[in-house]
């Protein structure tokens, strides 16, 4: 398992997502952020039960898009698997993808965001952080790939008030222990001009959705 | 869009060369040329509202046009719209002295919660220069800000926008509010934002959801004009 996830890289795994790993008769179908997070729990939980796909994170950046493509994905495998499972949250998708997947038939995980199941749903949602911007520890290196140049800001780093200036933290929730990962989301901090928290929260409801 | 050379004089085109070459300055967000641009028409002796809608919201409806067709993306409408406001700036203050047509008021906001107002500044912007008087109540509203608001300025059109799948429901608290004291009616309530559809406009009980400004700003006027006819 470990030379598989050295195999992986961020690229791949934002732009087309992964194929099949595992021969597990559960199939797990989850955002191409959440890859390594899930291949280390298989690993370490040996949950051999599982099969892993993962689609293209770069979803993330158009929510519109997930429940089709969710979709798509669990008709093309739903027959050589006993079961699915969906390691989304909401993502974004204003509760469609929630309606798809009780339309098709499959679990996914009821969380608005991996930052929230990460974290840990309930206290995520009581903590009530509206002012907060998060990054995992996908999206601390995915930083630029995934918001500074989507948003221009590479560009045009004069709209940076009109997207942030309403936030004033930068929560990074880590999964590991990384002292890169670290620095490199403090960076993403001061380059969006705003305060550094970090919480780390492992691998959140991950896990236990994940296991039989 | 253009090819606008660094040696354009502004001053040196004709109307018609000089609105046209507006459009396309609000196409490449070009905000200090929109300025320029707006007070030589107002030297020329044209209307403010004339140069509102025959350059600025022409020019932002082509921008429009290109966002929902894939052609341009949220960094360059936020660079013209940013232009925009820049004209916007100049011109408002003399639409007031002027009497420009009005067509209706509006108070919009963010709901609680969300602090997302890029697109809800986007469709202030648009229905401002539709003809419409915006109050705009920011972002992290809670309902009584709207109600108290739009009974207080004498509305016609209630505008929330959430950005967050958790603060879309907040809506439907302030329509249900809204029916609680017997003033739905009283109201045009129109929604938008990125995770709502038209289904879900329908299941809180708002009068329309609106995709995009353009289409905010097109529903708001089909709504005000049936609201006459009936009247």
């Amino acid at each position: 398992m470990a030379e598989v996830i050295l195999d992986i890289t961020d690229k791949a795994l934002r732009d087309t997502g992964l194929c099949r790993v595992g021969a597990g008769k559960t199939l797990v179908i989850a955002c191409g952020a959440l890859a390594r997070e899930i291949l280390t729990i298989i690993e370490v939980n040996s949950l051999d039960h599982l099969t892993l796909t993962c689609l293209p994170a770069i979803l993330h950046n158009t929510p519109n898009d997930i429940p089709q493509a969710v979709a798509t994905a669990v008709e093309k495998h739903r027959n050589e698997f006993e079961t699915i499972l969906v390691a989304y949250g909401d993502c974004g998708t204003g509760g469609r993808l929630q309606t798809t997947c009780a339309r098709l038939g499959v679990t996914m995980i009821d969380a608005p965001h991996c930052y929230a199941f990460f974290d840990g749903t309930q206290d995520f949602i009581d903590r009530g952080e509206v002012t907060s911007f998060f990054l995992t520890d996908f999206l601390a290196r995915q930083f630029d790939a995934f918001v500074w140049q989507p948003l221009g800001l590479d560009r045009y780093p004069d709209l940076l008030d009109m997207y942030f200036g309403n936030y004033e933290t930068l929560v990074y929730l880590s999964q590991t222990d990384d002292a890169d990962l670290m620095r490199k989301a403090k960076d993403c901090a001061d380059r969006l001009g705003l305060k550094f928290e970090h919480r780390h929260t492992g691998y959140g409801e991950l896990a236990p959705f994940l296991r039989p | 869009m253009s090819d606008q050379g660094d040696d354009l004089v502004l001053s040196e085109l004709n109307d018609s060369e000089l609105v046209e070459q507006m459009m396309d300055d609000l196409y490449d967000g070009l905000k200090d040329e929109i300025a320029e641009a707006v007070r030589i028409l107002l030297d020329r002796g044209w209307v403010p509202y004339d140069i509102l809608t025959k350059s600025l919201v022409l020019g932002m409806q082509i921008v429009g046009d290109d966002f929902r067709d894939g052609i341009l993306f949220v960094p360059e409408v936020l660079r013209a719209a940013q232009a925009m406001k820049g004209g916007m700036f100049i011109l408002k203050p003399l639409l007031v002295e002027t009497g420009a047509p009005k067509m209706g008021k509006m108070v919009i906001g963010t709901v609680k919660g969300d602090i997302h107002d890029i697109g809800k500044n986007l469709v202030a912007m648009m229905m401002e220069g539709a003809g419409f008087e915006i109050i705009d109540l920011g972002i992290n509203n809670p309902a009584e800000d709207y109600i108290n608001t739009a009974i207080a300025e004498n509305c016609d059109i209630i505008g929330m926008s959430a950005l967050l799948t958790t603060t879309m429901p907040y809506m439907k608290v302030v329509i249900d509010q809204l029916t609680e004291m017997g003033k739905r009616q009283d109201y045009i309530v129109l929604v938008g934002g990125a995770p709502l559809n038209d289904e879900f406009g329908k299941a809180i009980g708002a009068d329309a959801y609106c995709d995009d400004a353009a289409i905010a700003v097109e529903t708001a006027k089909s709504m005000i004009a049936r609201k006459h006819n009936q009247a």
